[in-house]
Order: C-alpha cells, then sequence, then structure tokens
C-alpha cells in the first residue's frame, strides 16, 4: 500500500482537517503534519469524510499550522514498543521517555521524539530455540534479565502460522536493535526479528487462556483487603469528589500493592503527583524485594496541560505494557487516573467533530469504550502453565462529586468492585475514606466471608444507632444500643482508618490483618457491664488509645505483645460477668 | 517580511470576526484597522480553507465592514524586563499607569508545560501566620492553591496579605473581571506593604473587554515563569478566575462551541489546568506559586468543581473566617512533619473533634442535645472558631500549635482527644498553665 499524502485545510484546536492527494487512507492511523519550521506534528487519523477529506486528532499544540501544510500518513497505526527496558521508566503519553526529553529541552516543546526504548543498553541474551525449531507468534526465543525478572523475548504476537527458526545468536549481549533470529514461514519468506516489537495500542492482546479473577491481592490497605478486596485480574472504580483522598489512595496502592509490575497512568492529572512517585520511588526500597520500588514500576504520563489529544493514548499505552507483562507471566496493576480526562478528551474531540453529544456533552459511545477497556484486564493462563494477571484500579473524578454520570455510571458496569469516597467521611478525617457502607467487590476477602459479614453488620448498625442519636439524643437510646454504637465506631477508628503517611500504620500485610481483626473481634464478641452513657464513652475511649498505640508498634517490636495484652486487659477489666453461674 | 492586510470582513459578533484570507498562521496576531486609523489588536483561533476566524481582543463592538485586517506575522508575545516591576499594564500587555512603554525581550505567551522531570518535588513551608494555613493546611512553595468564597467575602484582603507577609521575591497581580475599587485596594495594598517595587500588575476591570480579561492569566504568567526560570520565587495572584471561566463560556458560546455542563465548554478543566498547572518548583531555578480565587455559592458548580481537582487543594472562606471542612492544602504532608513533631497529630485531633462537635450541632437543632461530653463539644467549637479562624489574626506556627494544646485542655480529658500517650505527656499543659489562650483572656 502506497502512504497518502495531503494537505491541511482547516484546523480547529486539536482537530485538523486534511485533503488527501494521493494513497489511500486507513482510519486510526498516524500521520505526521509539518509545519513551517519543519516541526513534524503527531497525529491519528479519527475520521475519514467524502471530498478526500481526513479528520485527524493531532497529539501536539497547533498553534503556527496554516492551511496547505504538508501531511505524511504513516500507514500504521499508533503504536507501542515492546521488549526490555521499559520497567522504571517515566514516559509520556506517546512513550517518549521524559528524561530524554529533558536532555533536549526544559518545556515539552512540540515535535521531539525520541527512541521510545534505550537502543544504547545491551541486554545479556540467552537463548532458548535453536536453529530447526518450529515457533510461532507469542513463542519465547530466549530471555534477558530486567530488574527484578527474567524477561522473555517473544515471537511478535502478530505473526501467525509456523515459522521455521533458520538462524539464532549465540548467547550474549546484544541491544534491542540487533537482529537476533531469522525465521522462515511455509511459503519460504524469511524475517529478521529483534527483542522488541511494535503493538497497535488499541488492539487487545489475545488471552491464551483466559480464566477468572478469584485470588485476593493484598493491597496493605485494611479497608479494602478487609471489606471490599480486588483480585489479581480484577477490577475496581474507585470514584469521588475533589478532595476526599483518590491521590493519596492511588499512592497507597501503587506503594505496598502486591504485584509484581505496577503501571501508573497519569491521565489529566496533576503532574505534581506524578512527580512525587517518579522521585521518591527510586529512593524507597520494597522490602519484599530489597530492591527499588521503581524497579517494578512504569509511569506514563500525559498530565493535564500536556497536550489533551494524547490522554487517550496514554491510557491504552499502558494497558498494552501490562497485557505484555501479563505475558511475562507476571501479576500487574495499573492504576489509571484519572479515566474521567480520557472520557472528557474524548468529549472535546467529539465537540469539535460536532456529533450528536450524549448526556453531559459526552459521546454516546463513552459506555462502550469504557467496559472494552477494563475488559482488557484479567487472568491469562500462559503456554508453559505459568498464570499472569492484568488488574486495573480506574478513578473516576465525578462532575461535582455525583456518582450519577455517564463515565461513574458506565465504569461501574465494567468492573468487580466500587471504592466510593466520601466527602463525609474525609471531612471528619475517618481516611482512607471509602464508604463503608455503600462500597462493595465481588472478589475474595482476606477474611473469610462470615467475618466480612459480620463487620458489614456491626457497621450498618452503628450507622442506624448514630442517626437515632442525632434524632433522640444519647439519652433517648438504652445503653445496649450505645454499647453497640461505641462497638462500630471503635471498630472504624482502630480498624478501618489507617493513617497513609505512618511507616507502620500505613501498610498492614496479611498477617497482621489477621491478629488485628482477631482482637477487635474480641472486642467487639465482648459483653460490657457498665452502665451510664459516659462510663461506656470512656472505656471505649482508652481501648480506643491503647490500640491506636499498639497500630504504630512493628510486629517485630518487643512493645508489640505487650501492648496487644495491654488492649485484651482493658476489654476483659469491663467485660459482663454472668452471676449465679 | 511583507504584511498582508485583508478588507473583506464577513462577519462581526461579540468577540469574534471572520475574514477571508491566505497564509494565514493559527494563532497569528493580528490588526484591526479601523477607517480612522485607530488600531485593535486580535487573534486567529480557526482556520477553514480561505475562511479565517479571530478573536477581537476589544471585543466586537464598533467594529465595520469597512476594517481592514493586517496579519503580524508573530504570535502572541508579552515585554520581559526586571523595568516592569513597579508597573501596572492592561490584558492586552500595555502600560496603564501612564508611565513610559518599556523596551524589552518579548517571551511566549502560554507556551508548553514545563517537563515533569524538571520540577522538584515540592518541600519547603511558606510561613504564612495565618493558623488556619500554617497548621492545618499548610502552604508550601510552588503550590497552586485557590481560595473558596462567596463574592463580598474579603478573599482579595487576604490575598494581598499573604503575598505581603511571606518572602516572595516577585509578586504578579492578575486582575479579571475586578470592581475598580478592588483594584484600587490591590494597589493601595502592595504599596503600603513596601511591596511595589517587586510587584507587576495585569489588570482587567469591567469596562474593558472580555477577551483582555481571557489573556490576563496567561500573561501574568509568563512573566512569572520567566521571573521563575531566573532563580526567583514568584507568587502569581489570579482573582477572580470564576469571572475568567465565565468569559471563556462566552467566547465558546459565540464560537457555537456545543456546551457540557451549565454551557461551560466541555474543555473547561483543560483550560484552567494549563494556566494552574504553570505552578513549579524548578530544578536548578527558582519556583512559581499561584494563589487564586474562585468566587462561587456552591462546591459543585462546573468551575470550582474543576479547579478542585487541578489545584492542590484550597481555602474556604465563609463569613469571614477560613473554615477547616472544606479546606484542603494536598501539599502540607510533604512540610508537617518537619516543623514540630506534634503539628501533624494534633491537626488530626483538632479536626476530629470539631467534626464530632458538628455533629452535635445537628443534633443540637432536635433539641436533643443534653449530655456533659457534647455540651464540652460544642463550648469546644465556640473556642475553635474564635482563637482559630479568624485570617486576619498574625499567629507563629509554634504559638498556634501551642494554641491547639490550651484549647484542648481547656475542653477535653486526655484520655478523650485520641493523642498518643507520648505527646500528651509533653505537650498536654497542666491546669491552668495555658501558655497562649490564657493570655488571650488576660488581654
Amino acid at each position: 500500500m502506497k502512504k497518502a499524502k495531503g494537505k491541511v485545510a482547516s484546523v480547529n484546536e486539536s482537530l485538523v482537517g486534511v485533503k488527501t492527494t494521493e494513497g489511500a487512507v486507513m482510519n486510526g492511523e498516524v500521520a505526521y503534519i509539518i509545519i513551517e519550521n519543519g516541526k513534524r506534528l503527531k497525529s491519528e487519523v479519527i475520521d475519514v469524510k467524502p471530498g478526500k477529506m481526513v479528520y485527524l486528532q493531532v497529539f501536539e499544540d497547533t498553534s503556527w499550522m496554516k492551511v496547505g501544510d504538508l501531511v505524511e500518513f504513516t500507514g500504521l497505526p499508533l503504536a507501542v514498543k515492546l521488549g526490555p527496558g521499559i520497567l522504571g521508566a517515566v514516559t509520556d503519553g506517546l512513550q517518549n521517555p521524559l528524561y530524554e526529553l529533558a536532555k533536549k529541552e526544559w518545556f515539552l516543546e512540540r515535535g521531539l521524539e525520541v527512541e521510545p526504548l534505550d537502543t544504547n543498553v545491551k541486554w545479556h541474551f540467552t537463548p532458548s530455540v535453536k536453529k530447526g525449531d518450529i515457533v510461532t507468534g507469542g513463542s519465547v526465543l530466549g530471555s534477558v534479565p530486567e530488574k527484578l525478572f527474567q524477561h522473555k523475548i517473544f515471537v511478535p504476537f502478530s505473526l501467525q502460522g509456523d515459522y521455521t527458526v533458520e538462524d539464532m545468536v549465540a548467547e550474549g549481549d546484544y541491544t534491542i536493535d540487533k537482529d537476533i533470529t531469522v525465521v522462515r514461514d511455509t511459503n519460504g519468506v524469511t524475517l529478521n526479528l529483534k527483542m522488541a516489537f511494535d503493538w497497535p495500542v488499541k488492539k487487545p492482546m489475545p488471552f491464551h487462556e483466559r480464566s477468572v479473577p478469584v485470588e485476593p491481592m493484598p493491597t496493605g490497605i485494611r479497608v479494602l483487603d478487609a471489606l471490599f478486596p480486588i483480585a489479581y485480574g480484577g477490577t475496581a472504580c474507585n470514584p469521588g469528589p475533589f478532595g476526599a483522598g483518590k491521590t493519596v489512595l492511588q499512592h497507597s496502592l501503587a506503594r505496598h500493592s502486591r504485584a509484581d509490575v505496577v503501571i501508573i497512568a497519569a491521565c489529566g492529572e496533576r503532574a505534581g503527583e506524578a512527580v512525587e512517585v517518579f522521585k521518591d520511588f527510586p529512593e524507597l526500597i520494597d522490602p519484599r524485594t530489597g530492591k527499588s520500588l521503581m524497579d517494578r514500576t512504569f509511569i506514563v504520563g500525559n498530565t493535564s496541560s500536556m497536550p489533551v489529544a494524547a490522554r487517550e493514548a496514554s491510557v491504552y499505552m499502558a494497558t498494552t505494557v501490562g497485557e505484555y507483562y501479563r505475558k511475562q507471566g507476571l501479576d500487574v496493576l495499573i492504576l489509571a487516573d484519572s479515566t474521567s480526562r480520557w472520557a472528557q478528551a474524548l468529549r472535546e474531540t467529539s465537540g469539535r467533530k460536532e456529533e450528536i453529544p450524549g448526556p453531559e456533552a459526552f459521546p454516546m459511545y463513552i459506555s462502550t469504550l469504557i467496559s472494552a477497556f477494563y475488559d482488557r484486564a484479567g487472568v491469562d493462563i500462559l503456554a508453559d502453565g505459568n498464570i499472569g494477571s492484568l488488574s486495573i484500579i480506574g478513578t473516576v473524578s465525578p462532575a461535582g462529586g455525583n456518582f450519577d454520570e455517564p463515565v461513574t455510571q458506565a465504569t461501574l458496569l465494567s468492573t468487580g468492585a466500587f471504592w466510593g469516597l466520601s466527602r463525609a467521611l474525609s471531612d471528619a478525617r475517618k481516611y482512607p475514606a471509602i464508604d463503608r457502607i455503600d462500597s462493595h467487590s465481588k472478589y475474595p476477602s482476606l477474611l473469610k466471608e462470615e467475618e466480612v459479614s459480620f463487620l458489614l453488620e456491626l457497621l450498618r448498625d452503628g450507622k442506624t444507632i448514630a442517626s437515632n442519636i442525632i434524632l433522640m439524643g444519647e439519652k433517648g437510646i438504652t445503653d445496649e444500643a450505645y454499647i453497640r454504637y461505641q462497638k462500630a465506631e471503635l471498630l472504624d477508628a482502630v480498624f478501618l482508618q489507617q493513617n497513609s503517611f505512618h511507616d507502620v500504620d500505613g501498610v498492614t500485610p496479611s498477617d497482621r490483618l489477621r491478629l488485628m481483626f482477631n482482637v477487635v473481634k474480641e472486642i467487639i464478641d465482648t459483653p460490657i457491664a457498665i452502665k451510664g452513657k459516659d462510663a461506656i464513652r470512656s472505656h471505649f475511649n482508652f481501648i480506643r488509645q491503647a490500640y491506636i498505640d499498639w497500630n504504630a508498634i512493628r510486629i517485630d517490636d518487643i512493645g508489640f505483645e505487650k501492648q496487644k495484652s495491654q488492649i485484651l486487659n482493658l476489654v476483659k477489666k469491663r467485660a459482663y460477668v454472668k452471676e449465679n453461674v | 517580511m511583507l504584511k498582508k492586510t485583508y478588507e473583506n470582513i464577513d462577519s462581526i459578533g461579540r468577540a469574534i470576526l471572520s475574514i477571508k484570507a491566505e497564509g494565514v498562521h493559527n494563532k497569528e496576531l493580528a490588526e484591526v484597522i479601523y477607517p480612522n486609523g485607530n488600531k485593535a489588536f486580535a487573534q486567529v483561533i480557526a482556520l477553514n480553507g480561505d475562511q479565517v476566524t479571530l478573536q477581537l481582543f476589544g471585543g466586537g463592538f464598533g467594529v465595520s465592514t469597512d476594517c481592514k485586517i493586517r496579519f503580524l506575522g508573530k504570535p502572541v508575545q508579552i515585554g520581559f524586563s526586571d523595568d516592569m516591576l513597579g508597573r501596572v499594564y492592561s490584558g492586552n500587555g500595555q502600560p496603564i499607569d501612564n508611565g513610559p512603554e518599556l523596551l524589552s525581550d518579548m517571551v511566549r505567551v502560554a507556551g508548553p508545560s514545563i517537563n515533569p522531570v524538571k520540577r522538584l518535588i515540592p518541600k519547603e513551608m511558606i510561613r504564612t501566620g495565618v493558623p488556619m494555613i500554617d497548621v492545618f493546611n499548610t502552604l508550601v512553595r510552588s503550590q497552586k492553591i485557590p481560595i473558596f468564597a462567596k463574592a463580598g467575602e474579603p478573599y482579595n484582603r487576604l490575598l494581598a496579605n499573604i503575598a505581603t507577609q511571606t518572602d516572595a521575591d516577585i509578586i504578579i497581580i492578575g486582575g479579571v473581571g475586578l470592581k475598580y475599587d478592588e483594584y484600587h485596594f490591590f494597589k493601595q495594598r502592595i504599596e503600603e506593604a513596601g511591596s511595589k517595587s517587586k510587584t507587576i500588575m495585569f489588570i482587567h476591570t469591567h469596562r474593558d473587554s472580555i477577551v483582555e480579561g481571557l489573556m490576563v492569566p496567561d500573561l501574568a504568567l509568563a512573566v512569572g515563569e520567566r521571573f521563575a526560570l531566573q532563580g526567583k520565587n514568584v507568587f502569581v495572584l489570579l482573582s477572580d478566575m470564576t469571572q475568567w471561566s465565565d468569559y471563556l463560556r462566552q467566547v465558546a458560546n459565540a464560537q457555537d462551541q456545543i456546551p457540557a455542563n451549565q454551557g461551560y465548554p466541555g474543555d473547561l478543566y483543560s483550560q484552567l489546568a494549563s494556566r494552574y498547572e504553570k505552578a513549579a518548583d524548578i530544578d536548578g531555578a527558582g519556583s512559581l506559586t499561584i494563589l487564586g480565587v474562585t468566587t462561587m455559592d456552591d462546591v459543585t458548580h462546573p468551575v470550582p468543581d474543576n479547579t478542585g481537582y487541578i489545584t492542590e487543594g484550597q481555602f474556604y472562606m465563609k463569613d469571614g473566617y477560613l473554615e477547616l471542612f472544606g479546606s484542603l492544602s494536598r501539599l502540607k504532608q510533604q512540610v508537617n512533619d518537619k516543623t514540630r513533631h506534634d503539628h501533624r497529630s494534633i491537626m488530626n485531633a483538632m479536626a476530629r473533634l470539631l467534626s464530632e462537635s458538628e455533629e452535635r450541632v445537628k443534633a443540637q437543632k432536635f433539641g436533643s442535645v443534653k449530655d456533659d461530653y457534647s455540651l464540652r463539644l460544642l463550648d469546644y467549637r465556640k473556642t475553635f472558631q474564635k482563637e482559630l479562624m479568624d485570617p486576619f489574626l498574625f499567629l507563629e506556627l509554634e504559638d498556634a500549635l501551642d494554641l491547639c494544646w490550651d484549647i484542648l485542655a481547656k475542653h477535653f480529658k486526655k484520655e478523650e482527644v485520641g493523642l498518643s500517650s507520648k505527646l500528651i505527656e509533653t505537650y498536654w499543659p497542666e491546669k491552668g498553665t495555658f501558655k497562649i489562650l490564657k493570655n488571650m483572656t488576660d488581654e
């Protein structure tokens, strides 16, 4: 196919109309607009119209473009380069590494492109197939060590049918530019393969054998792990008004989740938040691996002041990289923050295309795009029997904090867990401010099912009694109800609330969660022989105080057991003892 | 280069003009030349074949079909030099203080954002002397944070106070849709505080065209960014961004854009973000801090709502007080563990108790509050408001922290405040030994 050419016919912010002069055009292909100073602006075909008109969304600022500027089409869809060297990197929404860009300019000037993966680094490649072997798309050719893992080198997934290995390099150090093998298809056509290949971002990578998410993924966040868990390969929707703690929660998840690889898609959000991650993480040691947290992290940053059209690309790129590491047999977690900004970018483009708007002016097809995106998460049983998973946690920033809007609703329909952030809880500084009553999850918890219902029941009771207290005053309810209310408050204060900024309290491993739950259960199960609201409140204040102190003590500290006994003593001291046994 | 002049104007709207022309660049600056020789600026905002749409800086009123349009072959720029300090400019970049025009370097306006890897993590507290800020929502260098308030609240006074009481090297005031007396107030405050020589003002008042109002933040930020790149710590004050968003809505409407929420264009978020994101602590250079004003009735209105998702928190002002609930500094965690080691804990304890007392306020309306603890909570709330929430009382951070302990001890028992035993041992004032509170009641 001859690559098409054209000339700019209209410019309206990021939407540019082009009249093609030669060649055929594919919807979704990448084109470059060459402006007066020779800069090449990357763009994507989003519409083909009568009269040889093609509409492009431009991933850069369109200032100084003029009618008649030359457009070169590439014939290729927007793709991401997959191969060793992705982990630890920070790129923009089009896979340009930001540290490399910074060597050229302080500001994100237009038309700058750098190699997505470092082509100078030599990787130690160990082949696992030899001349004469039969391979196909997805077959493993060998591996290189990358940070914490053996990174498998694949035959590009796009190849179909059988190929015979004609030639294979010996074990040694190679760059990703170097041909490592030659394969021949059944028609005798040969093909040179390297350690990296392109994959179109909008095309989901096929599963080998898809399975369902059933194993809980510990996050270190108690309210999630105990009540509203996410599973390996699962999806969660995390909406909330601004200031309810989405960002802090995302950072906690990025640090503490028990995934092998964490991909952060900073889509249309504050640059400062991504900066905190990629400047802090290299310094932080992951206690499980003993290596820097950055070694398992990849950050795609298309922040709010970067070109809007590239927001969508950034989300899809993160997902494609996630699918690739799932094919490596790893557990991958994507934090997409925020999917609303992606939806808004679609809304802007849709408006410029003068499409008939749906609710709140979002395009009609928004719900389909959102469900297709979350469908790329999942568990894959690979050819070698290993299991890889891709989990997606998407934040949603609903206008006015109202969950009854198109993006939140579409996300709710597509995800397995719902973590609704509540302004009332964050105002009361009850962090993480995940609504204890309205949130839900269909994945299994680290606790037993009956233990989860036990806690949820107490929380619901507590809420009912609290509203009775507001109506009737403390004197209007019985001591029994007041005790139940205090127990619910205590559960919230010492177990569900967590100080993310505290070294110890900020992350709770599974074993500690179990210990903590047992003590909480003991407190709740113990009947109390106290009369009078003041005395009851005071009793629970002492327990709360002791428990909060306990939360700050390391599990291997000598004070840990001592503090636990102290809590239990406080509980027993006022326990109800049956008379006349 | 020969500048082309065109005279076949097709249409004139409130702020938009269209004309047939060739070889025109997107975002190019142009001049409208009136039959009497007067000139006004305009900027290209869309191209379609030979049809060029321009935004008129001076508005469409008085523009006639026999005006000519001359394309100037350059983008919108603003002069930049140290001589601008102490001067006042309008939204089109011209001086309005009767001073001389300056010959200076021209810098681009609304340029691309800085590469995130060139940003530093903000780590430096800005002391303002306002307890609700220093203790509860600490301001950090390079933060972008607006005041949310109803029209008529003393937000401009607070804005000017913060800018002049702190250690900013350069203050840039971007006034959008100011009433004349508000402009006058800023001028006076800056002079009284002796800060005139480090201040530049870009002022748009209600008599000026809305397009000039739209330009003000871009001019202020472009100049501010330049000073920051030279190593200066710059404060940019933007008042009022709700007016600015309203102008944006009017212009979008004039261009027949499909409205998203309440008539605002779908890109309101991106438009606000590209301004606020100019705030940065730059690696190897200075910093740019943005303090804005967002007037509002209701926080779920599209402007405060979108702003809240962009800025690093907000100060919520109500009835002249800075409220605790509704206010937030997202960057406070970066600095409030390096001040005094009780800072974070006491901040949280005070907030938790205040929130508990807010529930009692609700209950009080039903007449159901009679128990001692609830009554103490309500008293606590009164003391809190009186002693801490007035933004115009100056108190050093350490004194404000001591005051918090005094207030707790005045109303509560040790075990009621939920603070760790260690902190209570160190800071709990014994009966009658208040450090700050007592002094105040003595006066």
